[in-house]
This record gives C-alpha cells, sequence and structure tokens, in this order.
C-alpha cells in the first residue's frame, strides 16, 4: 500500500506555501522564488480505477459545490460534462481490443493536469486570476476572474468551465487549501482502491514505475506514465494500460501542447504587460487570436515567432 | 465471511463470481486491489455483464444468471478428471471416504425420497452407514462405491464443458480457462479466495449456488487458509450481525433455533441438538448447545428462568411451520390474516419481490409502523405518486404510525461487518427533528406494553411480564448495558472444569469467553458467539490498534472478531494432519508437539492432538462436508435447476422446473412466465450500483448527481433488434408488472448464445422510488416472481424473464 498522507492536527497552522511561492502569474510577471518547493503530483492509475465515483463525491463535498441532478442520456458520466460544479469527471469508454478482442472497459477521472507550463495561465488576459506555485499547483484566484474563458481556450485538455452564476472560471485547486495545511487532496483520500495517490513528484513517478511493471506481467505491453512533455510535464499523471493510445481513454491528447497563439500571448504580455497596451487592444488581439480560426497554421507560428522575439526565454 | 476482508491482501487468485465487489463493496475491493498490486494476485470475474469488477478483472468469462451451479460443478469435474486436487487435504480433512447408505441415488434431477405433492423430500437415505460402534463407516482409499467422493464424481460427470456452455452460454474456451486457473489452486502453495454477495443468494437455489463453491474451495484445499475461504460480501455494514444475533423467525442469537410445536418440553428440544460427534476423538462443538441455550434463557428471564421451569423454556415462541420469513409475511397479510406489522429498518414495498402483491398486501393491514430514519416508500404506500404510485388513498384503511429514528452516524453501538468483526462506534451528529434512537422506542413499547399486561392480564403475560429489565435507566438501556449483556456475565463463580482450582469468574464479573458459559443456570449471555466481546478487559470491539505481527493481515487488536476473536475459521485446516502449515509463508498456527500456537486463535482446543481432532470442530465428523447429509432441503449434494422463469428448460433433467424443493404458494405459480416464453423472451436480472447504497442514499444529493436517473442496461444486438435508442425510454414488463425507464445500450451486455439460442440479457439496477432527493422512479420488484431459495427464503431477484418495447416516454 502506497502510504496515504496521515491524518494532521485539527488545530490550525501556517498554510504551508503562499503568495511568496508563486512561479506564475496571469498577465503580470513575478519574481520567481529564490528557492522552488518540492514539486508534488497526484497519480491517477487508470488501470486500478473501479469508477465509483467515490472522487467525485469527495470533490463535491469538500468544494461545498452543487452540481444539477441531470437526466439519463444513456451513459454512465454523470453529470455529462465537467461543470463549474463539478471539477473532476470520471469518464468511460467502452473498447474493444482489436489484437485480444477483449472488451475493455476504460475509466479515466478527467480534470485539471496542473501544467508545468500551464495554456490557460498563458492565456488569462486578468492579472492574477490565475496563478502557479512552485510546487507546480495551478489555481484560479476568483476575485481577479473576468470571465472571458480564455483560459479554456488556451487549456489543451478543455478543462476550465465558466458559472453562469458568479461568471468566473472554475476548475480543480489540487485541493490547494488541504495541500496547504499538511492534507492530501479530498478525491485521493476517498478513493477506496489507491488508483488516485498523492506525494512529490518524484515518489509519484517511482510509484508508477512499479504499477507499469505489474501491467507489463499482465500483458499489458504498451503501459506507460502519461506525463505529457509538450507542456512540460503534469502535477496530475496517469498510469495508462495502453500508454501508446491516450486518446483511447475518452480523447485524452496523445500530445498536449500550448497552442503557439497563447504563447504569443506569453511574449506580448512579457515585454509590453497589460498597462502599457491597454485593455481595448488586449481584448481586440485575443479576440482575434483566441476566437479566430483555432487551427494552428504555419502563418500563425510565424506571427507568433515574431510577437514573442527569442523563445527560449 | 470465514476469513476477513484485509485477509483477501493474501491471496493468488481471486474468482468474483455471484457478486460485484467493485461496484457493491468499493471499499473492501482494495484489499483485492493490494493483492493484485503487491502479490501479482489475479482476479476472475464470471457474470453475465461485464461489471465494474471486469473493468479491472485478468480474465472475464460470461455467464447466464441462474446457471452458477452447473458452472461450478463444471470446474469441479474438470479439477477431478484433471487430478488438480488437494489430494492429503481432500482425505483428511473432508467427507470423501465416508460410506453413504444404499437407496440414496440421484436421478433425473431428483434425490430419493421427493414428495412431489408437498415439493419437500423424506431425507432419511441422506446419510453415512453407521458402524456398530455409533460412528460413520469411512473408507480411507476411497475405493468404495458408495463413499462420498465416487459419488460426487459421478454426480458432476454430466457438466462438462460442452455442457457448461449449452447451459450457462459460457463460450467453451472462456469457461475452460477459468477452470484451469481456478484448478491451479490445488497447490498447497496457491491459494484462491471466493467472492460473492447476493449474485448467489437471491436465487430459489441460492445456498446451493453457494455451497458448490464451498465444495469446490475444499476439493482445492482452501478453506482455512490465508487468502483462501468463502467471503460472503454483506450487503449492509450490519447484515451479518442481524444473522449472528438470530433476527430471523426460526433462529436465537448465535445459530441456536427457536423450537417447534413439536418440542414440547426442553429435554426434546436438546434431543435434537447438541450432537453426539460421528468419528472417534472429535469435538463436535455444539454439543456444548445446552450451555449457550440455558445461558441465553438467563439473559431473556434473570431470576425467573430456573432449574424447575427449564429455565423458562415455554416462555419461547414454537414454531407452527418451518419459519414466518418475509415471503410468508406478506403472504399472510395478503389472506388478511396477519393484521399489523412492525417495521424496523426496513422497506419491504422495493425490497421484497412483486410490489402489486405488496401494496395490496399492506392495504389490509388494520396498522403499519414503520421505525426509520428515512421517510421510505413503505411508510408512503398509501399515497399516491402518481405511475410511480398508482394507489388510491381513499381505498386504504392502513393506519400508518412512522417512528422517526435515528441513522448509524447519530447514535453509539457496534455493527459487525462481512470480517465477523464488531466495530465500535460513536455518535457524529445528532439526531434531526423527533428522531429517537432505535433503544428508547422499543424500550418505551415494552414498557407500555408490560404496564398493560400487568394490569389487564392476557393470554399469556408470562414472557413479557417476567423479561430481565434490569437497566439504569429502563426507559433507554444503553448499547453498552446491551452489549455487556451480548457478552455475558457470571451469576456465581465460575470455575475452570479443568482445574476447580482455577476461577474464571467472579459471580457479579463480565466473562472472558464463550468457554466459560455453563448450563446449570450460573452464567447468563445474550449471543454465545459474541462472548468475548465486552468482557474484564473492556469494550473490545472500541480496540484501535493497527499493529499486525508479520503483515499476516490479521489486525488481531483492532475491534472484535467472533468466535473468540479468531480472524479466519478453520485455521486448523491451514496446517497438515501432522500440524505444519502446508505452505509456511501463509502460516496462521502450527503444533509445537504440545499445542496450537501462530498468529490467530486456534479454531480447535488449544491441546487437541493432530491426527485425532479434526479441523471442522462444529461438525460432528470433524470434517468438513462435501456431502451435507439432510442439512439441506433440496438435496446432500448442488445440482442444476433453471430459475423458476427461464429462457431455457433444464438440460439435465428436462421434467424438472426451478428448484423442486422450493416453496411456491398458490396463487403465485400461476403468474410465473412458462419456460422459453414467447411474450416473455428475455432473461432480467436486478442489482445495485456503485453510486448508490441501497433505497437510502435517493434522499442525499450528491448520490443523485452521480446517478440521477432509473435506466436499463440492454445489449447493442437486442436495441437494434427492437428499435431502442440510447437514453430513449423503454417500456419492460413481466407477467406481474411493468416498468418505464431510460435505456443504456452498452458493449457490456453482450446476447449469450444457450443451446444454440440467443439469449439477451436486461439488467436492471434498484434505487430508485418515489419518495428523496432523486428523480423519481421504478424498482425492479415491480417485476420479479414471488418465491424464495429453498433453505432461506431469499427471493430470486436475480433472475427473471421481460419483455422490452421502445415509447415515446413516460404518459405523466
Ligand atoms: S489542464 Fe488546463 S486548466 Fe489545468 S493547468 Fe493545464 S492548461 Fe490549466
Ligand atoms: S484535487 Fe481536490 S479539487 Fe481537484 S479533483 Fe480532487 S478533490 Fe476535486
Ligand atoms: S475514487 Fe478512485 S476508484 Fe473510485 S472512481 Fe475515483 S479514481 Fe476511480
Amino acid at each position: 500500500m502506497f502510504p496515504p498522507v496521515p491524518n494532521p492536527s485539527t488545530g490550525p497552522q501556517n498554510p504551508k506555501f503562499g503568495e511568496n511561492d508563486l512561479m506564475r502569474r496571469s498577465a503580470s510577471s513575478v519574481t520567481p522564488p529564490a528557492e522552488r518547493q518540492t514539486e508534488v503530483a497526484k497519480l491517477i492509475d487508470v488501470s486500478k480505477c473501479i469508477g465509483c465515483k467515490a472522487c467525485q463525491s469527495a470533490c463535491i463535498e469538500w468544494n461545498d459545490t452543487h452540481p444539477e441532478i441531470e437526466e439519463n442520456t444513456g451513459v454512465f458520466e454523470n453529470p455529462h460534462d465537467l461543470t463549474p460544479d463539478m471539477f473532476t469527471l470520471m469518464r468511460f469508454t467502452e473498447w474493444e481490443n482489436p489484437e485480444t478482442n477483449n472488451l475493455e472497459w476504460l475509466i479515466r477521472k478527467d480534470g485539471c493536469m496542473h501544467c508545468e507550463d500551464p495554456g490557460c495561465l498563458k492565456a488569462c488576459p486578468a492579472p492574477g486570476a490565475i496563478v502557479q506555485y512552485s510546487n507546480g499547483i495551478v489555481d484560479f484566484v476568483h476575485e481577479n476572474c473576468i470571465g472571458c474563458g480564455y483560459c479554456i481556450k488556451g487549456c489543451p485538455f478543455n478543462i476550465p468551465r465558466i458559472s453562469q452564476v458568479d461568471h468566473t472560471a472554475y476548475k480543480c485547486t489540487l485541493c490547494s487549501d488541504r495541500i496547504a495545511v499538511g492534507q492530501g487532496p479530498a478525491c485521493a483520500k476517498a478513493c477506496p482502491t489507491q488508483a488516485i495517490v498523492y506525494g512529490t513528484k518524484e515518489e509519484m513517478k517511482k510509484h508508477a514505475e512499479g504499477r507499469i511493471t505489474d501491467l507489463k506481467s499482465r500483458g499489458f505491453a504498451n503501459a506507460g506514465l502519461y506525463d505529457p512533455p509538450g507542456v512540460g510535464g503534469t502535477h496530475v499523471m496517469y498510469v495508462l494500460h495502453h500508454a501508446d493510445k491516450p486518446e483511447i481513454y475518452a480523447g485524452l491528447p496523445n500530445d498536449p501542447r500550448i497552442s503557439p497563439i497563447v504563447e504569443a500571448w506569453k511574449g506580448v504580455t512579457k515585454y509590453a504587460g497589460l498597462a502599457v497596451m491597454g485593455v481595448a487592444a488586449v481584448t481586440g488581439f485575443l479576440h482575434y487570436m483566441v476566437n479566430g480560426p483555432n487551427r494552428v497554421t504555419e502563418e500563425d507560428e510565424e506571427a507568433a515567432e515574431r510577437l514573442t522575439g527569442d523563445r527560449s526565454s | 465471511m470465514t476469513n476477513s476482508w484485509t485477509d483477501i491482501k493474501n491471496t493468488d487468485l481471486v474468482i468474483i463470481m455471484g457478486g460485484n465487489a467493485a461496484e457493491a463493496h468499493p471499499c473492501g475491493f482494495k484489499w483485492v486491489t493490494e493483492a493484485k498490486a503487491n502479490r501479482g494476485a489475479k482476479l476472475i470475474v464470471v457474470d453475465p455483464r461485464f461489471t465494474r469488477s471486469a473493468s479491472v478483472a485478468d480474465f472475464y468469462a460470461p455467464i447466464r444468471q441462474g446457471t452458477d451451479i452447473a458452472f461450478l460443478l463444471g470446474v469441479i469435474n474438470y479439477c477431478i478428471q484433471n487430478d488438480k486436487v488437494q489430494w492429503d487435504y481432500v482425505k483428511a480433512f473432508t467427507n470423501a471416504s465416508y460410506i453413504v447408505k444404499d437407496g440414496f441415488a440421484y436421478k433425473d434431477g431428483l434425490f430419493t425420497g421427493y414428495d412431489e405433492e408437498k415439493r419437500d423430500y423424506d431425507k432419511s437415505t441422506w446419510e453415512y452407514v453407521i458402524g456398530p460402534d455409533g460412528y460413520a463407516t469411512v473408507d480411507d482409499t476411497l475405493a468404495n462405491p458408495r463413499c462420498v467422493w465416487n459419488l460426487l464424481k459421478e454426480h458432476v460427470s454430466v457438466y462438462t464443458p460442452e455442457m457448461v456452455e449449452r447451459i450457462c452460454g459460457t463460450p467453451k474456451d472462456k469457461f475452460l480457462k477459468v477452470a484451469e486457473m481456478i484448478s491451479e489452486c490445488s497447490s498447497p502453495t496457491k491459494v484462491m479466495t471466493s467472492m460473492y454477495a447476493l449474485g448467489w443468494t437471491q436465487h430459489s437455489k441460492g445456498s446451493q449456488n453457494i455451497r458448490s463453491m464451498a465444495m469446490l474451495q475444499l476439493i482445492l484445499g482452501n478453506i482455512g487458509m490465508r487468502g483462501g475461504g468463502m467471503n460472503a460480501l454483506r450487503g449492509h455494514s450490519n447484515i451479518q450481525g442481524l444473522t449472528d444475533i438470530g433476527l430471523m423467525s426460526n433462529l436465537l442469537p448465535g445459530y441456536l433455533t427457536l423450537p417447534t410445536d413439536k418440542e414440547a418440553d426442553l429435554e426434546t428440544y436438546m434431543s435434537t441438538r447438541g450432537f453426539k460427534p460421528l468419528r472417534p476423538n472429535q469435538m463436535s462443538y455444539w454439543q456444548n448447545y445446552r450451555k449457550f441455550f440455558v445461558s441465553f434463557q438467563k439473559a431473556m428471564w434473570g431470576t425467573a428462568a430456573t432449574p424447575q421451569n427449564s429455565f423458562a423454556y415455554d416462555w419461547l415462541p414454537k414454531l407452527d411451520l418451518p419459519g414466518y420469513d418475509m415471503l410468508r409475511a406478506f403472504e399472510l397479510m395478503n389472506q388478511g390474516k396477519m393484521t399489523g406489522y412492525f417495521c424496523q429498518g426496513f422497506n419491504p414495498l422495493l425490497a421484497a419481490p412483486n410490489r402489486k402483491k405488496l401494496t395490496d398486501s399492506l392495504s389490509k393491514l388494520k396498522f403499519l409502523v414503520t421505525m426509520d430514519p428515512l421517510d421510505t416508500e413503505t411508510s408512503r404506500f398509501w399515497e399516491n405518486h402518481g405511475e410511480y404510485n398508482d394507489v388510491d388513498p381513499s381505498q386504504i384503511q392502513t393506519e400508518v404510525i412512522q417512528l422517526p429514528s435515528t441513522c448509524f452516524a447519530e447514535d453509539e453501538g457496534s455493527l459487525t461487518n462481512s470480517s465477523r468483526w464488531l466495530q465500535w462506534h460513536w455518535p457524529g451528529g445528532t439526531p434531526p427533528g423527533e428522531a429517537k434512537n432505535d433503544n428508547w422506542i422499543m424500550a418505551q413499547i415494552h414498557m407500555r406494553l408490560k404496564e398493560l399486561y400487568r394490569k389487564e392480564g392476557g393470554k399469556f403475560p408470562d414472557p413479557i411480564v417476567n423479561l430481565d429489565w434490569a437497566y439504569a435507566d429502563p426507559n433507554e438501556p444503553t448499547a453498552e448495558e446491551l452489549a455487556k449483556e451480548l457478552n455475558g456475565k457470571a451469576l456465581a463463580t465460575v470455575y475452570d472444569t479443568a482445574d476447580p482450582t482455577k476461577v474464571l469468574a467472579e459471580a457479579g464479573q463480565q466473562l472472558p469467553a464463550f468457554a466459560a458459559l455453563r448450563d446449570d443456570g450460573s452464567t447468563t449471555c445474550g449471543c454465545w458467539i459474541f462472548s468475548g466481546c465486552f468482557n474484564e478487559n473492556g469494550n473490545n470491539m472500541a480496540r484501535r490498534d493497527t499493529s499486525d505481527p508479520d503483515e499476516t493481515g490479521a489486525y488481531s487488536k483492532w475491534a472484535f472478531s467472533w468466535p473468540a476473536n479468531r480472524r479466519i475459521l478453520y485455521n486448523r485446516a491451514s496446517a497438515d494432519v501432522n500440524g505444519k502449515p502446508w505452505d509456511p509463508s501463509r502460516k496462521l498456527i502450527e503444533w509445537d508437539g504440545a499445542k496450537w500456537a501462530g498468529y490467530d486463535v486456534p479454531d480447535i482446543a488449544p491441546t487437541a492432538k493432530p491426527g485425532e481432532v479434526g479441523p471442522f470442530i462444529m461438525n460432528p465428523e470433524g470434517v468438513s462436508r462435501l456431502f451435507t447429509r439432510g442439512m439441506m432441503r433440496d438435496g446432500p449434494f448442488p445440482a442444476h435447476y433453471e430459475p423458476f422463469e427461464s429462457p431455457l428448460g433444464n438440460l439435465v433433467a428436462p421434467n424438472i422446473r426451478g428448484n423442486p424443493a422450493a416453496r411456491v404458494f398458490k396463487g403465485d405459480l400461476e403468474q410465473f412466465a412458462e419456460t422459453a416464453s414467447e411474450e416473455f423472451p428475455y432473461a432480467a436480472t436486478s442489482y445495485r450500483l456503485t453510486e448508490h447504497f441501497h433505497y437510502w442514499t435517493k434522499h442525499v444529493h450528491v448520490n443523485a448527481v452521480l446517478q440521477p436517473e432509473f435506466f436499463v442496461e440492454i445489449s447493442e444486438e437486442l436495441a437494434a433488434e427492437k428499435g431502442i435508442t440510447g437514453g430513449g425510454w423503454v417500456h419492460v414488463w413481466s407477467k406481474r408488472g411493468s416498468i418505464e425507464a431510460k435505456a443504456l445500450v452498452t458493449k457490456r451486455i453482450k446476447p449469450l448464445i444457450c443451446d444454440g439460442k440467443p439469449v439477451h440479457v436486461i439488467g436492471i439496477p434498484l434505487h430508485w422510488g418515489f419518495t428523496g432527493a432523486a428523480r423519481k422512479g421504478f424498482g425492479p420488484n415491480s417485476l420479479t416472481p414471488f418465491v424464495g431459495d429453498a433453505n432461506i427464503e431469499t427471493p430470486e431477484y436475480k433472475a427473471f424473464l421481460v419483455n422490452i418495447e421502445p415509447i415515446a416516454g413516460p404518459v405523466a
């Protein structure tokens, strides 16, 4: 058994990270802390998950959200998609393995991946609406959010959702409020099979190795870890039985990347800054870039190239 | 469970059949994931549907519901044919070598002694040959054609892989793969665990489903082993406790039985209990029956139970029938013979079969009392809820009294889980509104009844007015007081029988364990198997020590495991005849030359010599039974019987319909669809979903979000044939009722080819009703037949016939 995060004392505690640990802040430049905190990660072992949705209910309870009671539309996903009140969702795929002719019921817990290189944050025009702590957690700060929805476009995993009630964006927080006081994520705590485990990113990668060896011994030759390099790796990772085909798991992107347009935007804020550009220009630019043709053409790439200049920074 | 949840981590192979542990027991299922992840265990799932358990299985095989016995006897046949038998175990620890009486036979689906009129057997030939010494005759060479082993071999020979495929619809190659994987566990160092639940019990031959697997486990030598056993996954947190405490119409606590009206006095009652050993030297632990029984009577009637009045034997009710189970209760109500009904923590309107019959029956009552934390459908059976409860309240005269009670999180007490662990719990919240805990409610009813009897006399006041009620506050006994009573105490000094100078308990002290019980009235004990749970060491159920030396999974200092804090039943069988563990890495206990010792509390007298005393100490034989003599109503061996409603006839016994020994009430038979009915061509089954807990979580918003609306599951093939689309509405009906639901079209259900014909399976989950937070819906019990298991009357919920058609949507 992977040692679960022990129950901390119930007395008041000082948060283990905060403002001083910000690594990135949307539409603003921050001086990253001199020393980075140990990177954390949540590992979701799809091969251990039984689709019980305890994680979903724990997420609802902890975050005190109130998703709607929907209808049955002939599927097991309930609610039917991520919503501003449902930060994580079990997605079910009935996949007939062409090699074995066996049915496989693939159940993937969907939600924010906490990208090392977060597209949402880079696309966000509102200063401080999205932040990234040096432990890797990407968090939304609702009082700064203007509800424009660009984070959705910027996210290669299609995660954030805008609330129709307060017009701000919501997604999984990696339970930053719990982690700050030494607790694990609520979903990991609730998961009965330890399909979800939480620890440092290094520990998680090591734990995943053991799981992958086990899966290979059971005939899953392509078992592997999903920690996509296109977004700099993620702080939520998957163990997949078929890591060569992530797309069979309800469309998990094969090689997720931040759209170059968003990268471009990052460049703009970096050099010009929101204050200098003026809000009208910003929104205009973004509208073109984000709501325009969403396909990345060579032309876009070039435009991006021009705007950002030196991309290695 | 013979073993425990935590022990499942020690297994090499998990077979989930007759259950869906990942779905219905997700928390316990963690031990399966542990076994898989840490010791490379394999998981097999055999089920009509590709379930959530199947989604993490190493191998899945489909099976038609209600044909498990054919499948399992097929596996036994495979093991015998391929010499995959743990021979040393079978020869020493089972009754394989016992000689069966001449006259016993099985032919055309029936055992000797069948009476068609009574639907019952004369079981006199289902017995061993008893020698002149009074003991059963055995042939250790297994050469005698009348020994159990040879009769079994013959009995299972018809269940060939081909026959299994024809009956069960399991493709032969898949069956053989399962049989092969299972048979590997006949090695003394490989162990399989069986995890099952209502998928096996809710059949007209439910008990025999379980027996079939128990026999297989004995043949493989997996009973008493770490990582082995027969593990019943109980559907409620305290259903194990309910059975232990004897909440069945024919039981007393601790699996003692209620007298029948033919047993007019205590001596007659005792004459058929307290079995004498059937082989030399055997413990035959039920020889202590009288101690358990007398101590129970003392717990009930205290000083009023005396040797002179046979410890108040006359005050026990005497059964005129085998039992007053739930089905009989509703049958009697329907006949107008039962006029009042107390319903405590039970929602029969959704939980009992044939909903229409239930509503009719409840409507004939004079009064109905419900004691429940929730506003159940049963307490609202008289209320019109459109098509979901289409009744006319003006036509129902039943007076309904609802007593709101506390839920488990609002009171103190112990719950007994599947592992037989009595775990103490403390209130986590305060009860809302007028809710009162069950102890208070029961005490109030008792106090008032007692007062009425005192004042008015009445027909038979003795058992009520003499009931021992010595609680600090008679109006509300505490959970601790009741638990202490279950453990038992000494009324006079109790001495050790082996060493009369040694005092086991002084008068007034809590008893250390059931070994201290006496039959002379000097001890009390509410439930002998629980004795030890609350002794002079304190409340052992409240222990929370997670230490586990050598990580055996025993966790012996966590809570209290009945009996005697033993974690694995029959653990003596984990060692060979000489007392050495079959598998040293799985040692539980061993014989050190003078006594038994090890990680667990030995399930044998500590000084009982190996080779002399057998490991199955409750049986007068000292060994386990492949042949159960007359202990079960429907046969000493299991045999394949089709469900009462089946898409095909019985292929091994074409003249037999259903289980020939199952009770069927007049009028219910007419309500069964005929075999291979054209009117009702589809094989339906019912089950729970992981998002829900029975009918309770209907009252919880979060659970309603996670699985919001009633649906039925069908295959893509049936959907195409019927023009049904996923998410569209369907109408499903049986000979007894009809429901409307959304359709969930899935690859996880496939038509089965049984005897050359396709059988379509329809899955009907339970949860929805007409009270609570969730959307209104129906339950499978609107459709299911009114018949139960031949031995314990668990309703046949898992296999029945329906028809289905697409509809535009509900009319309402
Ligand atoms: S998954 Fe999407 S929302 Fe989450 S950090 Fe990455 S880009 Fe942002
Ligand atoms: S980490 Fe917290 S917020 Fe994210 S899915 Fe889990 S419970 Fe929800
Ligand atoms: S709680 Fe764990 S096992 Fe259950 S659905 Fe979530 S990840 Fe899967």
